[in-house]
């Protein structure tokens, strides 16, 4: 019997031949995440561990600030200062401060820091979103990440795998986002729960690595402890672009044994939104229109949907138009090069003539932290990856998910609206 | 975890998510006891206030799913409560519980024959779950033997620091 793609990766890393699902295995890691709140914890533990004085290897570990940084208060410079100082005294290559890194999930690819067969444990739960890559990616609390930065190994279960299959041609309008958000559906917030998700067929090998950042991304939304796509000639080129350090592109056997099958057609598929309060509570857009769905905010940003080609998306339905006099457009880029990149390709002005408030990258505003804290009875529309009660500020607050072009267009109108009206419209 | 647990139950639903147990904006803080005046917070608002030290919280199926935080059982253990038991757990929050000490037991039996209010005893070491108010015990899902294992070193600490010494 064969083994799936995710399979072969953690057994490398373990030193094993094969691996089977349920087994429990010590596997070395490539790579540790930790941002400023996880890694506050982390150094804490670590400092309590008896002979753990020195991380495992400093060109391993990766520090990102970016939950509540720029700093919001006292409290969150403490944390942010923390993680930097540790920093400096570990020699840690990889620390990115304000200004020079934004959202850990969309930095790592972007700096090289992701290479397929990778194994890599993070201290946030999307950091299953390298799976992308063809890399075994999984997040983890800190204590696990504080055990990670000293031994450089660390204990898993292995998943077994769910295989999805998509086939079909996207209809314009129609996104990775959407996929996403009908897979999350169709499987249930605990469907994946202890599993691995292997993406399949022509739809997927036809996305983007930015949508296929997209859909490995929010894996964690049906429990998943990691979602992977097999690294392609676009995702060798994507890494090559970025590293030079040598790598191994794993494929799952065509005999590996999956615990489930399912497939999708996605050539009727209409754009998707999660409503309020569960990522999985999804209905194609048609039936989320029947009424009116008024907003106050929409929400352009996060590790789900940060990127350069989602900005691009936004920018092309609001140019030369203003927004909704009813709403707020808050946009967030992924990291500082997705900003410059924006930037320079005139994509921030275009967002900002048209009325939206642009910010420097970071996850505030997604998890409630700050930079678009929503307040009592508010409704946002959000590119973002949760919508539990209280996730993105007061628990009377509602959320609903969707994609770059479902926000955009419900921008424009100030209610929640099919992107496809507006391109039939000639917008 | 040898000392048997006695409390009484506040019980929820199903999918009672990291963001409900401890709001993003509170995951600055570090200090147990100050996350813990904020436990559950998002879902229940008065939890903390009508709780005592001992309590015991029981809920449906996927407790603790989403983020990784584990500020979410710090919180709930910083609060007072002794354990949660609940039909399964997500996987991060399962990882997390262990690795700080927060007892934690998956029982759909138990969860179905207890109800808000009624007085439990846990035994962490049997897994053995007594409803006094009603009568009637279940027996909580084994942890697998490895799991066990790193419970009985004494957590996730000291497993570290032996393989450190291993590998020294």
């Amino acid at each position: 019997m064969g083994m799936t793609l995710t399979e072969k990766i953690l057994a490398r890393h373990a030193g094993l031949d094969r691996v089977e699902p349920g087994q429990i295995i010590n596997a070395k890691v490539d790579l540790v995440l930790a941002n400023e709140l996880s890694a506050a914890v982390a150094i804490g533990v670590m400092r309590g561990m008896k002979g753990a004085s020195k991380v495992f290897d400093r060109d391993k570990i990766a520090l990102v600030e970016d939950h509540f940084v720029p700093a919001k208060d006292a409290q969150s410079a403490k944390l942010a200062k923390l993680m930097k100082d540790f920093a400096a005294e570990q020699e840690i290559t990889h620390f990115f401060d304000v200004g020079r890194g934004g959202i850990e999930h969309v930095v790592l690819p972007e700096e090289g820091l992701v290479a397929p067969g990778e194994l890599i444990v993070g201290g946030d739960s999307h950091t299953c979103t390298y799976g992308a890559l063809g890399a075994f990616a999984t997040g983890m609390g800190s204590t696990d990440i504080a055990a990670a930065f000293v031994l450089g190994e660390v204990w898993l279960k292995v998943p077994a795998t769910i295989k999805i299959v998509y086939d079909g041609e996207l209809q314009p309008m129609v996104y990775a986002k959407d996929l996403m958000l009908r897979t999350v559906g169709e499987l249930g917030i605990d469907g994946a729960t202890y599993r691995a998700i292997e993406y399949h067929g022509s739809t997927v090998d036809r996305l983007s690595i930015t949508g296929r950042f997209t859909m490995a991304n929010m894996a964690i939304e049906a429990g998943a402890k990691n979602g992977i796509f097999h690294a392609d000639e676009k995702a060798i080129a994507f890494v090559k672009e970025r590293t030079n350090r040598p790598f191994i592109v794993d494929r799952a056997d065509a005999d590996a044994r999956y615990e489930r099958v399912i497939k999708i057609d996605v050539s009727a598929l209409e754009p998707q939104v999660a409503c309020p309060h569960t990522p999985d509570n999804v209905h194609p857009i048609s039936q989320v229109t029947r009424e009116d769905v008024n907003v106050d905010q929409v929400f352009i940003g996060s590790c789900t949907n940060g990127y350069i080609e989602d900005l691009r998306i936004v920018a092309k339905i609001l140019e030369g138009k203003r927004i909704s006099p009813k709403v707020r457009v808050i946009v967030n880029p992924g990291s500082q090069k997705v900003w410059m990149q924006a930037a320079s390709e005139g994509v921030l002005t275009t967002l900002a003539a048209a009325g939206c408030a642009v910010n420097t990258p970071g996850c505030g505003a997604c998890f409630g932290g700050h930079m678009g804290t929503l307040g009592d009875g508010e409704r946002a529309i959000s590119t973002t990856n949760r919508n539990y009660v209280g996730r993105m500020g007061s628990p009377k607050a509602e959320v609903y998910l969707a994609s770059p072009a479902t926000c955009a267009a419900s921008a424009l109108t100030g209610k929640i609206t099919d992107p496809r009206v507006l391109e039939l419209a000639g917008v | 975890m040898e000392t048997a647990l006695r409390g009484f139950v506040h019980k929820y639903g199903k999918n009672v998510d990291t963001d409900v147990i401890i709001p993003g904006k509170y995951c600055n803080i570090i200090d147990p006891v100050e996350l813990g005046k904020h436990a559950l917070e998002g879902l229940d608002p008065d939890y903390t206030a009508k709780m005592k030290a001992g309590d015991i919280i029981v809920a449906d199926t996927n407790f603790g799913c989403g983020s990784s935080r584990e500020v979410a059982p710090i919180a709930i253990k910083g609060s007072g409560t002794a354990a949660v038991i609940a039909k399964s757990f997500a996987r991060i929050f399962y990882r997390n519980a262990l690795n700080i000490g927060l007892p934690i037991f998956e029982s759909p039996e138990a969860v179905d024959g207890i109800e808000a209010g009624d007085e439990i005893e846990l035994d962490p070491a049997t897994g053995v779950i007594k409803n006094l108010t009603k009568g009637t015990h279940f027996k909580a899902a084994e942890f697998p033997p490895f799991m066990r294992a790193l419970i009985e070193a004494g957590g996730l600490v000291p497993y570290v620091e032996r393989r450190l010494a291993e590998m020294a």
